[in-house]
């Protein structure tokens, strides 16, 4: 489902007028349309384009650079497993081995309502594995923990 | 009654959110007068989350402490309880350490400033304010602080460059784009102490002549972006920050950004063209960020820890700061001490404990109670040290001799379970996932590392000088220190774990 187009270019248009006196005004821009929509829909970039006075290809490049910026919608809820070093020596690697399997999805993929990423690092390194479920913060998770998290979203 | 329940992201990760509501609701039902202090983190992790309760001998910590858990301590009347572990500051883990930049990291309400000056928070920053430029940089470079990132390099130095660069416009640009592994000491500097890093900041301000700031923090951290995002308005609202800091006169203002989940931009130059709204890719230097920086201007960029730790040193002068550490490594540094670990948190102490002394003794060894095999120091771009390298001294210098690096300050451990030529593989694996792509050694060359190491793997012995000098490519010829210290990882691990890479081929060979 993506949103209306009309209704993308009027909400990314006050999103311009709103932002576009910032100092670099481009990421705050993209970061509000993100958090507007969901996503960043194909349909926002050539409003911002043209509000920044930049290419259209300017802001594609700028959003395809960062982790953060969806193209599509993520699931009705989003698990980021960390992988770093510091989450492995406490068994990440297992658990997302693990995550993928209940799943039935590899990472940056979205089952049962469910999009899986990965994340390097929350800084919660001495209490790992970690990961941020719908934006919150979990520490030394484990299969049990995760599954229970999993079935409460009814996945 | 005064209760301390953290509200530290990692210990909400532990479950403190639901230990606030808990006390909050044991209270009520008791009828009890309880006020509740989000406070930071005390950064013993292991403890976390850890309930303190204000007793006229100090405070008292309970921890770990889970909500069911509140009821009982309610009983006990906060006294006998088997979770109580007595006075907060007598618990060895902290009373071994000098808390220099994080002072008040833990025991104060993080937005309160009245709390804050009540713990000597504005000393430093008024008595900058009856300083010079010149006094002001010389203070800095006195201090022997050096940049706390990871480069070292001088922050004093880097100051005066910027206080001599005549620009209509300057710049502070905060580094809190944390992204290194094993590394948590600027998202706790942010959720204890933030007016400590605004004060920094004004310092920074008011001593090079730059009147706007920025602190760029990584999208990861929620937590420590809501907190700073409240102090700056609580600190511009009491006349901090603004035209007219602290009635002086004199102008700094700030503002908090949000990174968008590129680990490149921890690279200063990268940063500064996220800042500005680009891709994060890595500048070539010169020019230095110090003449052309953020839109092209004079630009101080610094790490969390190295702005947070300018307070306490114009509060208490840099002779005494200097007075801590060794060698080149003046002051303390906050070790963030993380993976298989007993006892995992921040311990903050003057440079010079040995590897193994913060491994054994501090660390307390691995949770999973299995033999250390291996340390890696600095993060994903940081060497691999093992065992006989644990009388390294942490410093500078000391690491820089022994193939590895500081970094900021991360510690992971691993026990003898760890595979280190899949270490090595996600070395090169996070900089092709994570490289900027400006410049070949790193773009390619990071992938070409991960072939080779699964080269390696198959049992392919001709593949590691190939990937020696892959290393050596990478090293000297990457324009940052992605491409160019991912080679410490890679190295140290065929370097110091042979057996790893060796045992591969003869897997292969029966």
């Amino acid at each position: 489902m993506t949103a209306n187009a009309t209704a993308v270019a009027q909400r990314t248009d006050d999103i311009v007028a709103d932002l576009a006196t910032l100092e670099g005004p481009l990421l705050p821009i993209l970061h509000a349309v993100q958090a507007a929509f969901g996503y960043v829909p194909q349909e926002a970039l050539p409003r911002i384009a043209e509000g920044l006075n930049l290419s259209r290809a300017e802001v594609h490049g700028v959003m395809s650079f960062y982790h953060d910026f969806r193209t599509e919608p993520a699931g009705r809820h989003v698990v980021k497993l960390c992988r770093a070093e510091a989450c492995q020596a406490q068994g990440a690697d297992a658990l997302a081995a693990h995550a993928q399997a209940r799943l039935g999805t590899a990472f940056h993929g979205t089952a049962k309502g469910v999009t899986l990423e990965p994340v390097f690092c929350l800084g919660l390194c001495a209490c790992g594995p970690a990961a941020l479920v719908d934006g919150e913060v979990v520490g030394r998770l484990d299969a049990a923990k995760l599954d229970a998290i999993l079935s409460e979203f009814g996945a | 009654m005064k209760i301390y329940v953290p509200r530290d992201a990692a210990a909400k990760a532990l479950g403190a959110e639901a230990v606030a509501a808990a006390v909050l609701a044991e209270a009520r039902a008791r009828g009890l007068d309880v006020t509740l202090v989000r406070n930071g983190s005390r950064g013993m992790v292991f403890l976390e989350p850890l309930l303190e309760v204000e007793t006229p001998e100090g405070r008292k910590a309970f921890g770990p402490v889970g909500a069911a858990d509140v009821p009982g301590l309610f009983a006990a009347n906060f006294g006998d309880h088997p979770l109580a572990l007595g006075l907060t500051e007598a618990i060895p883990f902290l009373a071994g350490q000098t808390r220099l930049t994080f002072a008040r990291v833990g025991v104060i309400d993080p937005l309160s400033l009245a709390d804050y000056e009540a713990h000597g928070g504005l000393t430093g920053l008024r008595r900058a304010l009856g300083m010079t430029s010149e006094q002001i940089v010389a203070e800095v470079k006195d201090s022997g602080l050096r940049g706390r990132g990871g480069a070292g390099f001088p922050t004093g130095i880097k100051w005066d460059t910027v206080a001599k660069a005549k620009a209509a416009q300057k710049y502070i640009v905060c580094n809190a784009d944390e992204g290194d592994s094993a590394t948590f000491a600027d998202r706790m500097l942010m959720e204890g102490d933030p007016f400590t890093l605004i004060e920094g900041m004004a310092i920074a301000g008011i001593g090079t002549g730059a009147t706007r700031g920025y602190v760029y923090i990584r999208s990861e951290y929620p937590d420590a972006i809501a907190v700073m995002e409240e102090a700056v308005k609580i600190a511009r609202a009491a006349g901090l920050l603004g035209d007219n800091v602290l009635g002086s006169g004199r102008a700094f203002d700030m503002w908090i950004r949000t990174g968008a989940g590129a680990y490149v931009c921890g690279e200063e130059t990268s940063l500064l063209n996220s800042l500005e709204g680009k891709r994060g890719v890595v500048r070539a230097k010169p020019p230095l960020p110090a003449l052309e920086g953020f839109l092209g201007r004079p630009t101080v960029v610094n790490n969390v820890i190295s702005l947070a730790t300018v307070p306490v040193i114009f509060e208490r002068g840099a002779a005494f700061y200097k007075d801590f550490g060794l060698g080149r490594s003046r002051g303390t540094i906050p070790l963030q001490i993380a993976g298989n670990v007993k006892f995992g948190g921040l311990y903050e102490t003057a440079f010079g404990l040995s590897l193994g002394q913060i491994v054994d003794d501090i660390a307390g060894g691995t949770r999973s109670g299995r033999p250390v095999k291996g340390v890696e120091v600095g993060g994903p771009l940081g060497a691999y040290f093992p065992r006989a390298l644990f009388d390294t001294p942490f410093g500078y210098e000391e690491f820089a001799g022994k193939e590895g690096l500081i970094g900021h300050a991360g510690l992971t451990v691993f026990d003898d379970s760890a595979d280190m030529l899949k270490m090595a593989r996600f070395a090169m694996e996070f900089c092709a996932i994570e490289s900027c792509g400006k410049c070949t050694p790193c773009r390619i060359g990071a992938v070409r590392g991960m072939e080779t190491v699964d080269r390696i793997a198959r049992g392919d012995a001709s593949a590691i000088p190939v990937l020696t000098d892959l290393c050596n490519t990478m090293k000297f010829g990457s324009l940052c220190a992605l491409g160019g210290f991912t080679p410490y990882p890679v190295m140290s691990a065929l370097t110091h774990f042979p057996d790893d890479f060796h045992a591969a081929h003869q897997e292969a060979a029966e």
